[in-house]
Parts: structure tokens; C-alpha cells; sequence
């Protein structure tokens, strides 16, 4: 096990995140940011309270949980039980940039499964994937508009995110 | 936050929902928790989402329903499946067909979920012994309706948090009741307190072997329940003469404002449906401000698209 990212380097990543989102963005656009459950629930939370702050009005955060439209259900060769939760999403994404947050981009297919959940909800004006780490891997035609922290792995590596409100401690390491 | 489900993270390996007997409560929680994530489609721009895109289900109902029928219909749809509908009036089984030979016959169709309704008390589980797809019970005989059992439990949840600690009633015809059944083992099992209420004569002849307290006196349980949950008098069903008369049954067992001015003022009233206004019921009641009733038939379309989807995916992973 080896950590890639502190406490400290997690908070500098999240914050040039948040910079890149806000000058790519026009101002007088509406944005809300989505997070991925479970881990891009949590970066989500962050990036909308620094952008709130930033911005001075209400980046509106809400979470989706992708679960429904996993490409793998009905296969017989699916590792962890599909385990479904809510999504909370209390406003409407229509006309609005909507910053897609998810821990890390693998393979691309949480990313294309979220934006196919999201299409249901309305129809928003864009959608742009933020995460935290990019590693090599897609098996989409998928990629980051913010990618954070350029994690150099193997196939077959597991790259776990660990965050302070659900794991009790920030640091990315990789197994 | 991210780990609310209640539920442990147990694995869900029943590919047959046939009752909710057999079920422990960290399966029933399971349930209850998944629905939780089923409530908002019906909510959104387009309610639908594709997980049994390509499965077929089939409502395979001999006896008469609205409200389970078009549920699981809605739900199945919603879940983006395929939904042939089998009534018994409009079917071969008119001419004779056996249950076995026409669900074998659906079955040569690709089916891959049969829900079940029958008169037959086990049919549903006869029918999961010999045929390959999912089965779900949908009310079989005076056994279980276990899909109701788990509406019923999750509206209280929703609404009262838990069931730990509650006191529910159950009232009227328990003998020829399988809700009163299904919402007895999940009710239990997750920590309530049940105790049937009605005449002796509408009491099945076991009652005492049941994991509930008896009573023969609305007028004495009112004052002390958190839920009241009234079934439905069911002339279809009664032989003989059960009770002297429809008013008195009224009088002794119907839920009156009266009752209610002596209930808990947050004591919720449930019916599984149809009512029978004036009857066990006053429509003032069923349509006061302590009525779920609706909220069931809500909650009964995210709980049936949980069990669709859970089965499916039991399948789909004993491949």
C-alpha cells in the first residue's frame, strides 16, 4: 500500500479544481455540482461549498446514485453485489452546467452509467466531469474535463480514495 | 451521508419473493432500504430507468386485482421490462388449462419474472419448484401477500422511523386475511408489537400459536396503538354468518370518527384497499389527516420495483 495523495495535496488538488471550474465558467451561468456515490458524493459537497464561497451565491450539490444504470447487472460475472441507494437531487439540472464529480476515472463506465441517469432528470445545458484522480484504463470514449491528480498505475491496481466524512481520514493509496 | 441504508450489508441471493416468513429482518430491511432508492423515479422528468431492460415479466393473476395488478405492471415498466398480462377470465385456463401447463407454456415465451396470484394457498411456491424464472407472490390464498406486508411496513417506517417499539392493530377479518398474514411476519420481525382485533368468528382457528396479542374490543385497543390498519370485509370470501349484521359489525369494528377522537392524535390509519366506506371504515376517516391510505398505493409501486429488481439480479448472479 502506498499513499499518492495526503490530507494536504488533496485540498491543493480540490482547489485547482475549483479554480479551473470557475474560469471556464462563465458567470452569469447557472451551476450546480453532482457527485457520484459514494466517494464523489462527498467531493461534490466540498467543491460546491468553495465554489459558493468563491462565487458569493448558492452552488446547489446533489448526489446520484448510478446503480440502475450499470452496464454489468445482468452479468453473471459481477464482483460486488449492485447495492441501490436514493439519489438526492432537490433541484432541476435543466439549462444548468452541471459539474459531475466522481472520485476517480478508471474505465469510463460510472461516468457514461452517470450521465445516462442524468439525461433522465431533465436536460441540462452541460456536463462536465470533475474528479480527483485520472488513471489510465478507459474502455469508453470517456474523459475528464478537471482531472485532478495524474495517477501512474498498472491494470489491476486498486486506487482507493479515502475522505474524512465517510472514511475518517483524506489520503488516496494505492493497493 | 454515504452509509445511511440501514440495512447491514448482507447479500440478497433469493431469486423468489414467495413470502415473508422465511425472511430475516436484515432481509426485510434490505428491501425497505432498496425501495428507498426506487421512490424518486416516479418523481423525475422521465420515470424510468433501464435495469431489467430485456426481461420479460409476466402478471399471471386467477383472481380479480386492480391495485397489485397495475402495480407491478407500472412497476415493471418503469424498469424498462417487457409485461404480458394474464387474467384468468380471458385465458385458456377458462377451457381447463392447469396452472403448471400455463406457466410452462409462458415460460417457452422467455419469460423471466412470473407474478403470481392464485386462490391457492403454496401455488406460488409449487410453481417456483418447477419452472426456471423468478416467482413473485402476489396473494395466495389466505397465506401471504407479501409485497403488501412490505408497503405496509415501509409507509410506517418512512412515516414513524422505525417500527421498533410500535403498537399496531390489525382489524377485521383476520381469518381470510393475508395481509394481515404478510404484515404480521414483517411487522414482528422488525420489532413491533401486533395484536389482531375482530370477532371471534373472523379469527383463524391458530390465532394463538401466532406471534400476536388477541383482542375482540376495538373500543380497547384504540387509545393504545401507534397504527391501526383496517382490512377489508370480504364478502367474496365469507361463509355462513360471521356476524349478526353489517351495522353491528360497524358499530363494534368500524373506524369511526368517535373511535377517533380517543386514538393517539399522530396514530396512523391504514387499508390495504378496496374500501368499504361506512363500512369497516368512515370516509371522513379514511380521507382524514391521520390516513396513509394513498401513501401506501405510492410506496407499493417503489417497493414492487425493489423486489422485481432484487429477484432479477439473484437470477441474473446464479447463472
Amino acid at each position: 500500500m502506498k499513499v499518492i495523495l495526503d490530507s494536504g495535496q488533496i485540498e491543493q488538488v480540490l482547489n485547482e479544481l475549483r479554480d479551473r471550474i470557475l474560469s471556464e465558467t462563465p458567470v452569469e451561468q447557472d451551476i450546480a455540482v453532482i457527485g457520484i456515490r459514494s466517494r464523489g458524493e462527498v467531493l461534490a459537497q466540498r467543491l460546491s461549498g468553495q465554489l459558493s464561497q468563491k462565487l458569493g451565491k448558492d452552488v446547489p450539490c446533489g448526489t446520484l446514485d448510478i446503480t440502475l444504470y450499470r452496464d454489468d447487472l445482468n452479468s453473471p460475472h459481477v464482483t460486488t453485489q449492485p447495492l441501490v441507494r436514493t439519489t438526492e437531487i432537490g433541484f432541476d439540472v435543466d439549462d444548468k452546467i452541471i459539474i459531475l464529480v466522481d472520485d476517480v476515472l478508471y474505465t469510463g463506465r460510472s461516468a457514461r452509467a452517470a450521465m445516462d441517469a442524468l439525461i433522465d432528470l431533465g436536460r441540462p445545458k452541460a456536463i462536465r466531469l470533475a474528479v480527483l484522480v485520472e488513471r489510465a484504463g478507459r474502455e469508453f470514449p470517456i474523459q475528464a474535463d478537471y482531472a485532478g491528480y495524474k495517477a501512474d498505475t498498472s491494470p489491476g491496481t486498486l486506487v482507493q480514495v479515502n475522505l474524512v466524512e465517510s472514511d475518517g481520514k483524506d489520503e488516496v493509496v494505492i493497493e | 451521508m454515504a452509509l445511511k441504508r440501514k440495512s447491514k450489508e448482507i447479500k440478497w441471493h433469493r431469486k423468489h419473493l414467495l413470502g415473508l416468513r422465511e425472511l430475516s429482518a436484515e432481509e426485510i430491511t434490505y428491501i425497505l432500504d432498496t425501495a428507498e432508492g426506487f421512490e424518486q423515479i416516479s418523481t423525475r422528468a422521465v420515470k424510468k430507468a433501464p435495469p431489467l431492460r430485456g426481461k420479460v415479466v409476466v402478471n399471471l393473476f386467477f383472481e380479480d386485482s386492480t391495485r397489485t395488478r397495475n402495480s407491478f405492471s407500472l412497476a415493471a415498466n418503469r424498469l424498462s421490462a417487457d409485461i404480458i398480462e394474464f387474467t384468468k377470465k380471458t385465458s385458456s385456463v377458462s377451457k381447463g388449462e392447469s396452472l403448471l401447463d400455463t406457466a410452462r407454456n409462458l415460460e417457452a415465451l422467455g419469460i423471466d419474472i412470473v407474478v403470481v396470484r392464485h386462490n391457492a394457498g403454496g401455488a406460488p411456491k409449487f410453481l417456483s419448484r418447477n419452472i426456471n424464472a423468478c416467482v413473485v407472490n402476489a396473494g395466495d390464498g389466505f397465506c401471504e401477500h407479501p409485497t403488501q406486508g412490505l408497503l405496509d411496513t415501509y409507509t410506517i417506517r418512512k412515516i414513524k422511523g422505525t417500527l421498533e417499539g410500535l403498537k399496531i392493530a390489525i382489524v377485521g377479518d383476520i381469518a381470510h386475511s393475508r395481509v394481515a398474514r404478510s404484515d404480521m411476519w414483517a411487522m414482528t420481525k422488525l420489532g413491533a408489537e401486533i395484536i389482531f382485533v375482530g370477532p371471534p368468528t373472523l379469527m383463524p382457528p391458530q390465532v394463538r400459536q401466532l406471534p400476536v396479542k388477541v383482542s375482540y374490543s376495538l373500543d380497547e385497543v384504540i387509545e393504545k396503538v401507534d397504527v391501526i390498519n383496517m382490512l377489508r370485509i370480504q364478502f367474496e370470501r365469507l361463509g355462513g354468518n360471521p356476524f349478526p349484521s353489517i351495522r353491528e359489525y360497524s358499530h363494534y369494528f368500524g373506524l369511526t370518527v368517535e373511535r377517533m377522537k380517543r386514538a393517539k392524535p399522530d396514530i396512523l390509519v391504514m387499508h390495504p384497499g378496496p374500501i368499504n366506506r361506512g363500512l369497516e371504515i368512515e370516509s371522513e376517516v379514511a380521507d382524514g389527516r391521520n390516513s396513509v391510505i394513498l401513501e401506501q398505493v405510492t410506496n407499493g409501486l417503489a417497493v414492487r420495483m425493489a423486489v422485481l429488481f432484487l429477484v432479477n439480479q439473484a437470477a441474473a448472479q446464479q447463472k
